[in-house]
């Protein structure tokens, strides 16, 4: 049994942090998931910007999900002036979703995760014996990538949304060439879950409180209420009465909980349990054959279920191109007014929940941002409190790697988590 | 045929959103290619194998903002034949930067849980306040192209071709009519270093300055030209102080009185 479990930098995870775990008389003692990354104070720093800065402004907490940011602040910015972004131009938005939820689950699945279950240190070192695998998953990120090229001018920090809609809008013919590379995709993506659905997981079922959107006729990205597998079913606007930030000493994130309950699990597991209904024939279909039942609670077996939803993306969308025509206009106009507005959207990494109040000049003058990442914070502690108290006895440098696996498998994004507020300056 | 030694390359995280490195791995069709030139030595995003330095070239992410990363930054220096930044963050302090325009006691005065679990300096400052830096690589987000031009440019000991000309530039190359002077759109082209390929214009936006300023911008003529359009002083200012609000020009067009 070990002492101690020290991971100063851990590998493969979106930004900065470290893993400790002590043990003493033979239990688990101690364990935390330190976040050291510096925290770069995004909501002090958005106090005094415009209404239609928010959204290109946060999403530089994130270059991975920038179109998660860029759809939480524009939607709490029409929730805030009462208007509602409806047709193609909410179809739209799917889409470019769609495109980020691909490269983003593309790169966990095959450059991120993977090489736990493989062995390898990364990608490049697993593309010496798996080529083709490491090839396919490359060209299902780039296809993600080019979703949001397309839509937005640029795979990072893409430039086209705007509150009310986008700035300039796509011709029909623009997505031909994408929705023959979309096909290709879709098999690539049924391949991947097959795949992934051969690896092999450590036995380890939690009983999680599950959070997610759910919308009643589609699989949730940007809109929805507020649900769990132990019965909270709340509109965004509830947020703040259900959940609350906490402050830990070990780490520069907040965590957030529930303040009945605690800890709580969002992500691809929560949206697949409480959506499965929700995904299209083939994805259900894939997950079936997959041997996956509707309800997962393995999250070592989130690599399967990013795979089912990349796979959905690519149906989604081959459906909105598909039905697609060019709007009259590329955006509703947008009248500013004194209010709060709020949104939660689905980040490939779970809910993202944005609040921002607006005053007459249309000028921000407060915000409130509350990423997947610190919502998981908790819950990953917890795992790793069980995890490491079940496999004890595993030797010492395997269970410090099925460790750092069942922290991978949140997919954590600590550059989301570390934006926060709070500060304490030391002087220079 | 003599063997060569393969070049050892690491890449460095400080204040960032990870952006910039992400478009090292977003280079799908080059990442193995790239792979194969140089030994990628230390780059915790996309491996835990992580080989002890001396490195020949190190790619710089991020700004410096706490006094852990003031020292860090001199120990990767220590530790690099050659080093690139790569981004706003670390060429010109990043959108943070703009704590460094903040009264100090206000943000202070903001209500904290337990401040005493923070530590955090009071500016977020360019890696190359800090260190000698051999090239600096703009962009929020850098270009991809960019960075696999100057990682080439560097295994062929050349200079990287990386044009300092203005955003307008590439409008003109690209074909894009100025969204200035046919929509009246305001826009930051004129002063802006080209190198994302001015996409803004082409999507019917004016450019908000990711790449930062180019050389000797003439950033009071546009301020005028703005206001002439209809912007107030105030918002002018506002404009200059985004992800590049502490590279000088913009931070001085953005002040109050400028
Ligand atoms: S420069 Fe922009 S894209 Fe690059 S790391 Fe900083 S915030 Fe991210």
């Amino acid at each position: 049994m070990p002492k101690s479990i020290k991971v100063d930098v851990l590998a493969r995870v979106e930004g900065e942090g470290a893993l400790y775990l002590n043990f003493k008389d033979g239990k688990v003692a101690d364990v935390q998931l330190s976040i050291y990354e510096p925290p770069r104070f995004f909501e002090a720093l958005l106090r005094g910007r415009r209404f239609d800065e928010a959204h290109d402004i946060t999403s530089r907490i994130c270059g991975i999900c920038p179109i998660a940011y860029q759809m939480s602040a524009v939607h709490a910015m029409e929730d805030a002036f009462g208007v509602k972004v409806e047709g193609q131009l909410r179809a739209l938005r799917r889409l470019l979703y769609c495109g980020e939820w691909i490269e983003s689950h593309a790169l966990h699945v095959y450059m991120l995760h993977a090489p736990d279950f493989l062995g390898y240190h990364g990608a490049i070192e697993m593309a010496k014996d798996h080529p083709a695998i490491v090839e396919r998953g490359l060209q299902l990120k780039k296809i993600g990538n080019e979703i949001v090229e397309l839509l937005g001018g640029r795979a990072v920090h893409p430039v086209n949304v705007c509150v009310g809609g986008f700035y300039k809008v796509p011709h029909k013919r623009d997505f031909q060439h994408l929705a023959e590379r979309l096909k290709w995709a879709r098999d690539a993506a049924l391949e991947t879950v097959r795949w992934t659905a051969s690896l092999a997981f450590p036995e380890f079922e939690q009983d999680y409180e599950f959070v997610a959107l759910r919308h009643e006729n589609e699989y949730p990205f940007n809109e929805g209420r507020l649900i769990s597998n132990k019965g909270l079913d709340i509109a965004v606007r509830e947020f703040d009465d259900h959940f609350a930030e906490q402050h830990v000493a070990h780490s520069n994130a907040l965590h957030c909980v529930m303040k009945e309950r605690g800890a709580y699990f969002t992500g691809p597991l929560a949206r697949y349990n409480l959506n499965f209904d929700q995904l299209s024939p083939l994805a259900q279909a894939a997950a079936r054959e997959a041997g996956l039942p509707p309800t997962c609670h393995n999250i070592f077996q989130s690599i399967i279920i990013r795979s089912i939803e990349t796979l959905y993306d690519c149906d989604e969308a081959l459906r909105i191109i598909d039905e697609y025509e060019m709007p009259d206009v590329p955006a509703i106009e947008i009248q500013p007014r004194a209010a709060t507005g709020y949104a939660a959207t689905e980040a490939p990494r779970g809910t993202l929940y944005h609040r921002y109040s607006i005053d007459e000049a249309g000028l921000i003058t407060d915000a409130k941002i509350v990423p997947p990442t610190s919502q998981n914070q908790k819950t990953i502690e917890n795992d790793l409190w069980h995890f490491a108290a079940r496999y004890i006895n595993l030797p010492d440098a395997e269970l410090q790697h099925q460790c750092e696996q069942a922290v991978r498998s949140y997919d954590p994004c600590i550059s989301c988590a570390t934006h926060f507020l709070r500060l304490n300056v030391e002087r220079t | 045929m003599k063997k060569i030694r393969k070049l050892k390359l690491a890449v460095w995280k400080f204040a960032s959103c990870d952006g910039c490195q992400l478009s090292l791995l977003d280079c799908e069709d080059e990442l193995l290619a790239v792979a194969g030139a140089v030994e990628i030595a230390y780059f915790p995003e996309a491996s835990s194998n992580y080989v002890k330095g001396p490195y020949d070239l190190s790619l710089v992410e991020g700004s410096v903002t706490t006094a852990h990363d003031a020292e860090r930054i001199q120990q990767v220096r220590k530790q690099s034949k050659a080093l690139i930044t790569i981004g706003a963050c670390a060429t010109a302090g990043g959108i943070q930067a703009l704590r460094n325009f903040a009264d100090v006691e206000e943000f202070t005065r903001i209500v904290y849980a337990h401040p005493e679990y923070i530590r955090t300096l009071s500016q977020s400052t360019p890696i190359a306040e800090h260190v000698k830096v051999d090239f600096e690589l703009r962009g929020c987000p850098i270009n991809k192209q960019q960075l696999l031009e100057v990682v080439s440019a560097f295994l062929h000991e050349r200079k990287p071709n990386t044009p300092p000309h203005s955003t307008c530039v590439e409008c003109k190359l690209r074909g894009t009519v100025c969204v200035m002077v046919a929509h009246g759109t305001p826009c930051l082209g004129p002063v802006t270093q080209a190198g994302c390929g001015a996409i803004c214009p082409s999507y019917n936006r004016g450019c908000y300055g990711c790449f930062g300023p180019k050389e000797t911008p003439n950033t009071a003529s546009l301020s005028q030209q703005w206001v002439q359009l209809g912007v107030n002083k105030e918002a002018v200012n506002q404009a200059y102080r985004s992800f590049n609000a502490w590279a000088e020009p913009f931070r001085k067009e953005s002040l109050p009185d400028a």
